[in-house]
This record gives C-alpha cells, structure tokens and sequence, in this order.
C-alpha cells in the first residue's frame, strides 16, 4: 500500500509542483524515490511530530499541498492538537499519512498500532478521512485527496490479502464494492482478508463485499446501499468505539426515516490492548475474530 | 508599507494599546490583561516600521507573517490592529460578545490576524513552516513569532527550536515576552528557565536580550542583519506594566476591572505611570 501510495504521490508531484512530502524520520527505503526527485519539496523533521505538523500547517498556508508521512500513532495522535488547531481549524491543504493501519506492525506492540485512529480522527471538523484496504483503491482516493484540496487523513495499512473478485467496481471516494446477489454485506475496513474468509467459511453465506474508500464524508450513495441489506457485518481492525462498525450504524440509524434498519453485527477489537505478541494475522485472529465480539 | 513612527509616536502607540485592551477585558469580563500589558511595546514597535504590512491588503503576498503565539494576549494585538486601521477601532467594542468575530483567544477571522492561536506552543512550528516556504519560493518576507515566557515549558516549542536553527532560517525571528509569571506563578517558581538567551545561542540560534518596554531598544534590537541563524530577542518585561496595582501580581492573569470605579482606577494609574 505505501509503495502504491508513494508511486501516487510521485506520480502527482510530477505533474503539480505544489506537492511536498514531509517525514517524521520515517520511510527508509519507501520515500526515497519522492526526496531524490522533488529534494526542494521533501523535508525530514526529525523525530518531532508536533514540529512537523506544524511545520506542514505553515508550508500549505504559503501554498503548498503538503503531505505528513510516519507511522500508525506518531503523525497523529501525538500531534493530535496540531492538527486539530493548525490544519484543520485553518482549513488548510494538508494530508497526514499514517502507515501500519491495524496492527499492521504486528509484533512491535501497542505503541504502533493504528486501532484508534479513525474514531479520534473523524470527529475532527474539516477533515476527510480515508481507509482504503486494496492499492487498487489508491488512485481514486488520491485523486480525491487532490481535488478536495483541504485537510485529509490517509490510513494504509498492509494490503488486505484477500482476492478481489473480477466483478468489482469503485464507487464515490475510492469505495470499492464486489456484489454476490446476497441479501447481507461484509464492510471492511483495514487488512481484514483472513477474518474475512474465516466468516464466510463458518457461515456459508455469499455476502456482497465492499471496501472502505473515504470514510468521512461518508457517499450518500454507500449508505443508501447498506440500508437496503438484511444485514450487514462490520470486520474492522479497529477499536468498536468509533471505528467502522460505529460509522456504519450512525450511517443506517441516525436521521433515517424508515422502519426497517438492517441488523448491524462486528467483528472489530473489543476495547482492549493485545498484551502478547505476535504477526498481524495472529493479533487480528486473537483479538477480533477469536473473541466474537459479535 | 513601513509604518514607520519616531519613539514618542510609538510609546503613544503602546499606551493606547493597554487602554483599549483594558476597556476590552473590563466590558467582556475577559482574562489575561497582565500579558496584553506586558506585550505592548513590543508590539507597538512591530506594528511601528518593524513589520512589513498594510492594513490596505491584510494578506498581501509580499507581507511580512507575524504570529501571535501567545493568542490568550489578543486584546494588545486586536488593538494595535485597530488603531493601524486595519479595521474600524470601534469594532473593539464588540470583542467577546456573542456572535463577534473579535473571540477571546486571537482569531484569523480578524483582518491583520495571521492565524487563530490560543493553546501554546503552535506558534513557533507553524512560523518555522512559512519561514522555510518564502526561503524554497525565494520569497523575502520575514516571519516574527511572539511567544509567552510560560511558553517555553512547551516540547513543541523546542522542536521548532532545534529545526529552525538546523535549517539556518533566518527570516525568523522569535520574541519572547519574558514577563516572569505564568498561570499559577512566577516561571522561576514552576518550571525554572535560566539564561533562557544562553539556551537559544546553545541551540543555534542568535540571542539578544532587551528591555521589552524601552521602544529604542527594541526597535534596535529589531534592525540587526541576518546572520545565517534564526534569531530571538528576550524581551525582559513586567506582567501587567502600565497599571501599578496590576504589575507582577498573578491574579491579572485572570481577573479584570470589576467595577466602574475599578476600571477608572486602571486607566487613571495608566495615565499617571506613563506620561
């Protein structure tokens, strides 16, 4: 996924002399093709989150499209206030990027877990927020990122590793939907492929599959969908508390004027740190599907 | 434009930025008057030939950034806006009332105000940002910071001090408004700071410390060259200054005026401390 998004950035950056790349010392052997070629538009902060976010505040406040880059919790929660007070108070044209969505670092810990970040993030005013889970999501999400030119914030995880089928399509904001003429859908957020096929296998269902693009704002044209479903299943690898399976319920229950509301159900982390280590798959296994936090 | 102005014009300038600040707090029942005294010689000097700027085009390109960093002082800066003309003085009326644009904590919305300020600690990183865009766009505008002595105790400012010196940016220069108290007490008694000029030289940067209520001195300390190196004045200051009963008593960091008689009692000691 970073690689994908690195390409991207590269890709954009070659065309619109406004972009600029800025790290929190973080991106070895992924930033390189970036800072060699734009080195008058990449900057490395240091170890200095609260200075870089600043930092990226000050240089789109003179007109550039700056992008902050580190990993999972440091280029966000750290420098929560910068980027609540100086990006988007200010409204202005700054994407942070967090890589190591979920527990994508799997064995380093809690301290770079991203399993917070969208319920924290997607209360803040002005901001887009963003959890693709397939690189084949990257191009229209960041060409949504460019277009809506103002304050964003990029979850990449590691790809979802499960196999896409060939019926897919992406809709508004780089939502990515496959249908399996179901009544019930699979929402996943984050590089949930193995829960994925562990549920379809226990419960035999042909479910439509759709993959989050832009979260916040959430397409009318997604949560139109969803509504029609008998049931719709949230597989996320975040906390339940604001993450996927909370946005989904505002989405089908809150100012909906109807009496028929799908069943919600979620396969999320149920309000709790893993305090045993381990690779992605066998964290996520522990903590999200081996739980049935149903 | 310069708005340039001799020393007497400029202490005048000073003066009636504590008196407009005073009657703000007073009418709003505001906070944080000791530091909008403290802070505006420093600002009538700024607002007197030091920054670059024209209440005609607020955000003219060619302008110079002044970030109030320490946004809870904003009365001094809405002041001192008003009265360069940068928008009707009588507007300062209105400051903390409903629906009014002149919020309590510095507000952009305000012509003149570069960016909304008020938790500490923001000013400097987002100053080292501008500061790197006019050197990347070959741009000559100067970006000048006034930060809180309380302020110091932030982490973020100290990652903006370590950056700016690293990156040589000397089209910044910090002010330090160094009145010796913060929220509950004096700053030698919370968190001490010794030397604090010594530790900007350490980390790189150029350091001056000046009497932050004499306008030659700053005005001097303001006209130095560029040197390579980012560069801070310490201006040594009083909590309150202007106003004897409010001087280096912590109790102005929240208070104001109560009564009528209490506020005459301000303005009248103003008149009186700086003929």
């Amino acid at each position: 996924m970073r690689t994908t998004f690195l390409r991207e950035l590269v890709k954009a950056a070659t065309i619109d002399p406004r972009i600029f790349l800025v790290v929190g010392d973080l991106g070895y052997s992924v930033v390189e093709p970036f800072r060699d070629k734009f080195p008058d538009r990449f900057l490395n902060v240091g170890v200095a989150e609260q200075n870089m976010t600043g930092v990226a505040a000050g240089l789109s406040r003179e007109g550039f499209k700056v992008f902050t880059y580190s990993i999972a919790n440091f280029p966000t929660l750290r420098c929560l206030e910068q980027i609540r007070n100086d990006v988007c108070y200010h409204g202005l044209d700054v994407t942070v990027v967090a890589v190591g969505g979920g527990f994508m670092y799997g064995p380093l810990g809690a301290s770079h877990y991203a399993t917070e970040d969208i319920g924290i993030l997607r209360t803040l005013p002005n901001l887009h927020v963003y959890a693709p889970c397939v690189p084949d999501q990257l191009p229209p999400v960041m060409n949504d990122i460019l277009t809506s030119a103002g304050p964003a914030y990029l979850r990449l995880g590691r790809a979802a590793e499960f196999p896409i089928p060939d019926n897919k399509k992406l809709l508004e904001g780089g939502w990515m939907f496959s249908r399996n003429g179901g009544s019930s859908a699979t929402v996943a957020m984050g590089n949930v492929g193995s829960i994925i096929r562990k549920v379809q296998k226990e419960e035999r269902a042909d479910r439509d599959l759709w993959f989050t693009g832009r979260v916040k704002p959430f397409p009318k044209i997604v949560a139109e969908s969803l509504a029609r479903y008998r049931e719709v299943l949230a597989i996320e690898d975040h906390q339940r508390s604001g993450g996927l399976a909370s946005l989904v319920a505002e989405q089908l229950f809150i100012n909906r004027d109807t009496k028929e509301f799908p069943l919600v159900r979620s396969y999320s982390i149920p309000d709790r740190f893993p305090d045993f280590s381990g690779k992605e798959e066998y964290i996520q296994y522990t903590m999200i599907h081996m739980d049935r936090n149903k | 434009m310069n708005l340039t102005s001799g020393d007497d014009a400029v202490r005048a300038l000073a003066k009636s930025i504590r008196r407009e600040a005073i009657e703000m707090v007073y009418r709003a029942n505001a906070s944080h008057i000791g530091g909008a005294l403290s802070s505006a010689d420093i600002l009538a000097v700024l607002y007197s030939g030091v920054l670059n700027v024209d209440p005609r085009t607020p955000m003219g390109p060619e302008r110079d950034r002044f970030i109030m960093s320490k946004g809870h002082c904003c009365t001094a800066l809405y002041a001192v806006l008003a009265l360069k003309g940068f928008f009707r003085i009588e507007e300062l009326r209105e400051f903390g009332r409903d629906g009014s644009r002149l919020l309590s904590h510095a507000s952009n919305h305000v012509p003149g105000v570069e960016w909304s300020t008020g938790s500490l600690g923001h000013g400097l990183p987002i100053g080292c940002g501008q500061s790197l865009a006019a050197r990347r766009k070959g741009e000559s505008w100067k970006v000048y910071c006034l930060l809180s002595d309380g302020e110091i105790n932030e982490g973020s400012t100290w990652e903006a001090v370590i950056f700016a010196a690293h990156h040589g940016l000397e089209n910044l220069t910090a002010i330090v408004d160094a009145n010796g108290q913060q929220g509950m007490g004096h700053t030698r008694g919370i968190l001490r700071i010794e030397n604090l000029d010594e530790r900007f030289r350490t980390a790189g940067w150029d350091a001056q410390v000046v009497d932050g209520h004499d306008v030659a001195a700053l005005r001097e300390a303001f006209s130095v060259s560029p040197s390579g190196r980012p560069r801070v004045i310490v201006a040594k200051t009083v909590k309150g200054k202007g106003v004897p009963f409010m001087q280096d008593n912590v109790e102005w960091h929240y208070r104001s005026p109560r009564t009528p008689e209490e506020f005459k009692a301000a303005l009248m000691a103003l008149e009186c401390e700086l003929q």
